[in-house]
């Protein structure tokens, strides 16, 4: 009897063996697209260095009618919806039709991206856009950049290197942000504030900020109390466990003040098990950052109180200077601070959902 | 008088003395500290459902994923004497393919494309294939476990969000929750259910199959089981596929829980939790023989720990220097030498205590 149980249970797993057999061919071929993507782009960008080296006349900036040659080396799409919609603006904008010709490379690693740097220097491309991973290591790619004459514009990050090296740095001001939601959550004149904090990646710019100003806000005030301050390290799972810890121990609160979406999203999900309303006009306030699009519909829904923007949309910011700097003007001010909104649930609109969503 | 004392020497001696002592020390650490702990109460939540919550309750519904992984990670750890670190990357592609399968290519469906079993059993088969991927370099190729799960650690979280063009889909579908929040009417949390039944299945085929036995031959002396007729090969080969059905599962409850998946940090670093309740379950690491329900008590302990942690407002970006903590001591105390010191100062102990009663 236990024969047959067993070699039943084998023939099933062989079976299934078989099958999955099968199917991891098709899984390799599913994923050779994939693969194949890098390649191209590494192709075209070989390319683009043997334009270069037929066409040295090309070198000094492009005038009008020539594509003007930008590498643009950026953080990996994957890593955020921010991240995505970031990659998806510059896609949009340096085009063939806006004149100009652009490879992009992308890492999460700052030797990587640095080793990208050194081949678009090589490369002779006329602009260099970075948005570098780490702060440090930058100076001696910068100084063969500018020696070749390229231009160095940062967008979303900023590095430690002298100003001198690049034209332009297009940031967000992460503590602007912070008072620009914490402005608001005062101005909901709460007889008292019982704040659930929770924190990004302890350390990131991102995170620095939007705590600043609440920390400096609770310091001033005597009715503002910090009920709980953990990092949930932007992670979903990691805030419901923070927010149903409070649940679980009675404490009162009425407001969630999460650095970014996901956060907000998981503390939401953990007061909804625990039956406690939560939007406008209810119980507890829940405030995130980052404007996904699905966040501002739960704006719209009024499930929300709060969305505070991280722009990504750098694009056109660079597009102007570029401009700027091919028309020969200089740039008088080299840290360019982009606008950034902050969304109240009680005036949202579905048109703000649209343009600003990511 | 002389049983007792046997009895409690030999529980000492036992494997899964090690995980229960570790959860008495806790829940006697609590008792004293804050008895309120223990407390379970019945409430509803947001849909009027009645639910129970309390920090037990909220132990058994986070603990859940890692039970389950628990249980693969034994049959691995024991067969080729190596661990599965691509356990939490895993968990992303298994989670990402049910949104795709329920979601097609639109990222806010009205209506899901099929039922969620089958896009569970989908779901399944993905997780086999990651898992037979694994097996094969294990077991065929011959190359060490952690080793040759470093590659679907590192590429599987972009794998995932290659299975959803980058987007992050969203289900509004409310019946998709049950899976990892609560069934209409039933006050206990879902998650805890599943475990229960992958333990039962899991008991089942341990009792009715020669898997547990042969997995042991295995780990133990691979070139003796084969010249004992087993096949070394397949028996690795198998322990990672059932591995992969035991990722599918938890990945199931992962995007239940939120409707939704961050591809980047969706159960991240589950796999170290994984590893720590196999060996906090007294299983050598190293292969060989393995006690199951040691390793799922061992799952439940560290969320003990960490729910414990979170309660007592410990900044959560030391978590894993509490759990280094735990592994130092399990280390110091599942060694050889130390054991052996232990053992005979207790016999010298009970023997004195033998001379004053006589």
């Amino acid at each position: 009897m236990k024969k047959k149980i067993l070699s039943a249970v084998l023939s099933v797993a062989m079976i299934a063996a078989l099958l999955s057999g099968c199917g991891s061919k098709a899984d390799t071929a599913a994923s050779a697209p994939a693969a194949a993507e890098p390649a191209a782009a590494a192709d075209t960008s070989a390319d683009a260095a043997a334009d270069t080296a037929e066409e040295p006349a090309a070198e000094p900036a492009a005038a009008s009618g020539e594509l003007i040659k930008v590498g643009i080396i950026n953080n990996d799409p994957n890593e955020s919806g921010y991240r995505t919609a970031n990659d998806a603006d510059l896609q949009k904008t340096f085009t063939k039709e806006n004149g100009y010709e652009a490879s992009f490379a992308y890492s999460l690693k700052n030797d990587e991206q640095i080793a990208a740097a050194q081949k678009f220097v090589q490369d002779g491309v006329d602009y260099l856009l970075l948005s570098a991973a780490d702060t440090a290591g930058w100076d001696s790619v910068l100084k063969d950049a500018q020696a070749a004459g390229i231009r160095v514009i940062l967008f979303d990050r900023t590095i430690d290197a002298d100003p001198s090296l690049y034209e332009a740095s297009i940031v967000s001001d992460m503590d602007k942000e912070g008072e620009t939601a914490v402005n608001w959550l005062a101005s909901q004149n709460l007889d008292e504030y019982n704040v659930i904090h929770i924190q990004g990646v302890m350390g990131s710019a991102a995170q620095k900020g939007r705590s600043g100003a609440l920390d400096a806000k609770v310091a001033a005030e005597a009715n503002w109390n910090i009920v709980t301050q953990q990092t949930a390290e932007w992670n979903a799972d990691n805030a419901q466990q923070i927010v149903q810890s409070v649940i679980d121990a009675g404490t009162p609160f009425n407001v969630i003040y999460a650095e970014n979406d996901d956060m907000a999203k998981g503390a939401v999900a953990a007061l909804d098990k625990a039956n406690i309303s939560h939007g406008v006009g209810k119980d507890v306030i829940v405030m995130g950052f980052d404007c996904n699009k699905w966040a501002l519909e739960e704006l719209l829904n009024q499930n929300w109180n709060y969305d505070g923007q991280c722009n990504p949309f750098q694009s056109s910011y660079i597009d102007d200077i570029i401009k700027k700097l091919e028309s020969g003007q200089t740039i008088d001010n080299k840290t360019i601070i982009m606008d950034e909104k902050g969304f109240d649930a009680t005036t949202i609109t579905q048109e703000d959902v649209d343009n600003y969503g990511i | 008088m002389q049983k007792s004392k046997l009895q409690l020497s030999t529980l000492f001696r036992k494997q899964i003395f090690i995980p229960l002592a570790a959860l008495l020390l806790l829940a006697l650490f609590n008792l004293i500290a804050d008895p309120s702990f223990f407390k379970i109460t019945l409430g509803q939540n947001a849909a009027g459902d009645p639910v129970l919550s309390g920090y037990l309750i909220t132990i058994l519904d986070y603990g859940s994923e890692l039970a389950i992984l628990a249980v693969g990670m034994t049959l691995v750890t024991a067969a080729s004497g190596g661990q599965d670190i691509s356990v939490g990357a895993g968990i992303a592609i298994t989670g990402s393919v049910i949104l795709r399968m329920l979601c097609g290519s639109n990222s806010r469906p009205e209506t899901l494309q099929m039922p969620i079993i089958c896009a569970f059993l989908i779901a399944v088969v993905a997780g086999m294939l990651a898992g037979a991927f694994n097996g094969v370099l294990v077991s065929w190729f011959k190359i060490q476990p952690m080793v040759a799960t470093l590659i679907l650690f590192t590429a599987g979280r972009s794998i995932a969000a290659w299975i959803n063009n980058n987007e992050l889909p969203i289900i509004s579908e409310p019946s998709f929750g049950y899976f990892g929040n609560f069934i209409p009417g039933i006050p206990i949390p879902t998650p805890f259910f599943i475990a229960v039944a992958v333990m039962i299945v899991t008991a089942l085929l341990l009792k009715f199959t020669n898997l547990g036995l042969y997995v042991q031959a295995v780990g133990i002396n691979a070139q003796s089981s084969r010249l004992n007729g087993l096949n070394p090969t397949f028996i690795k080969f198998l322990t990672f596929v059932l591995l992969g059905i035991c990722v599918a599962v938890a990945g199931l409850i992962k995007v239940s829980r939120l409707s939704t998946i961050n591809y980047s940090v969706v159960a991240k670093d589950i796999e170290m939790d994984a590893i720590l309740a196999v060996a906090l379950g007294g299983n050598s690491l190293g292969g060989g023989k393995f006690n199951m329900w040691a390793s799922i008590i061992g799952a439940y302990v560290i969320q003990f720990l960490t729910t414990t942690l979170y309660k007592f407002k410990v900044d959560s970006s030391a978590l894993p220097a509490y759990k280094a903590v735990v592994v130092i001591l399990l280390v110091v105390f599942s060694a050889p030498t130390v054991r052996e010191f232990i053992s005979a100062k207790y016999k010298l102990l009970t023997s004195k205590n033998e001379k004053e009663v006589a």
